[in-house]
């Protein structure tokens, strides 16, 4: 969070819609810690990472769809994941990305 | 708004935690817990009281972790998962004297993630200019101001005064607090003169042994980076219970098992 404030409050300044995905959990190797957060706004632009790269346009779509639906979903990438290797985690390990309107 | 309360906190380096349900209906709602006070609502009050106790758990030591709950917050229930984000406050680092190793001192303090205030009681050497990397720069007898400031395990104080009549008192203040890390600057035999002023103002042989001095790992530093990189070293090394020696000399894992997380 403390990576993507400056943005978020930019972002609300300009009555932006946004939406965070969070890494919730990590099992064997990550390259993010939980904690670790992207944040996307209704025009495109994105600040922070979840991933180091591997699977931010993955997230990056899901953060996009959130902002126009409003569902808050849980997403799963792995290496033993088939939507995964389509996106490529190729960092290893799994992680856990909680993605959502910022409308709190 | 949760956000902007949040948002608030983290620049003031205020101690928070927010609680996310992250599957279910309820999915998204959330919890701001701060010491002595929440914001927000789970879903029922027996989970908002469950979350933020084990919120403050999680802050006190730093963790950031994903916890599940009954749906009124029985510890032994499955139902709900929440995500807790501990977002503790920077450690502190307090150094002492206003010199060029203070300078140095600060920029790698500020790089490790500390905030670093430099205190010196002479105004023509506490200034920002000379130290542009310390978050504060504040004119006042060191020990004065170590008194009335927040002091904990995380926090680092390093005197660099080297001057009897600064470091004595400077060091009775710090060795009533619970710093992690007390290191002083000066040459052994400048040590050996504090050891013998401090036991005779009746400091213990357990609080002297607390002050890392001669300061920092044994380097062979020169320069105020070099010794800054050897007093950092050292902190980390303390903190971590390590020797400090060469990796390809040792066998132990190269990184002691991690416990916690703290929120970035």
């Amino acid at each position: 969070m403390k990576d993507v404030l400056e943005a978020l409050e930019r972002w609300r300044g300009e009555e932006q819609q946004i939406a965070v995905a969070t890494v919730v959990g990590v099992e064997q190797s990550a390259p993010r810690d939980p904690g670790a957060m992207l944040a996307v706004n209704g025009r495109g632009d994105v600040a922070g990472s979840v991933s180091g790269g591997c699977v931010e346009s993955a997230v990056y779509d899901e953060a996009q769809d959130a902002i126009a639906t409003g569902r808050p979903r849980l997403v799963t990438y792995g290496i033993s994941d088939e939507d995964a290797i389509s996106v490529g985690l190729t960092c290893g390990g799994t992680i856990h990305v909680f993605v959502e309107r910022l409308d709190w | 708004m949760i956000f902007d309360r949040l948002a608030d906190a983290l620049h003031a380096n205020q101690p928070v935690a927010l609680v996310t349900r992250i599957d279910g209906a309820r999915a998204g709602a959330k919890l701001l817990v701060f010491d002595d006070d929440v914001f927000g609502d789970l879903g029922t009050p027996g989970l908002n009281v469950a979350a933020a106790g084990e919120a403050r758990a999680l802050l006190a030591v730093g963790e950031t972790a994903m916890r599940t709950f009954g749906e009124d917050g029985e510890p032994v229930g499955v139902e709900v998962r929440l995500f807790i984000a501990a977002y503790a406050p920077k450690p502190s680092m307090y150094v002492f004297g206003a010199i060029d190793f203070s300078r140095a001192v600060a920029r790698i303090g500020k790089y490790l993630g500390y905030g670093v205030t430099v205190v010196d009681a002479r105004p023509v050497f506490a200034t920002k200019a000379r130290i542009p990397d310390a978050d504060e720069v504040v004119v006042a007898w060191p020990d004065e101001w170590l008194a009335r400031a927040p002091v904990d395990s995380r926090t680092a104080l390093i005197i660099l005064t080297h001057d009897v009549k600064f470091d004595i008192p400077l060091l009775q203040v710090a060795l009533r607090t619970s710093a992690g890390y007390i290191g002083a600057m000066g040459s052994r035999r400048t040590h050996a003169n504090r050891i013998e002023e401090l036991k005779r103002v009746g400091v213990s042989d357990a609080d002297l042994a607390r002050v890392s001095a001669p300061i920092g790992l044994d380097i062979g530093a020169r320069t105020p980076e070099e010794t800054a990189i050897s007093i950092a070293a050292e902190i980390i090394a303390l903190r971590e219970v390590r020797e400090g020696g060469r990796l390809s000399e040792g066998s132990l894992p190269v990184h002691n098992a991690r416990t916690s997380v703290n929120a970035p």
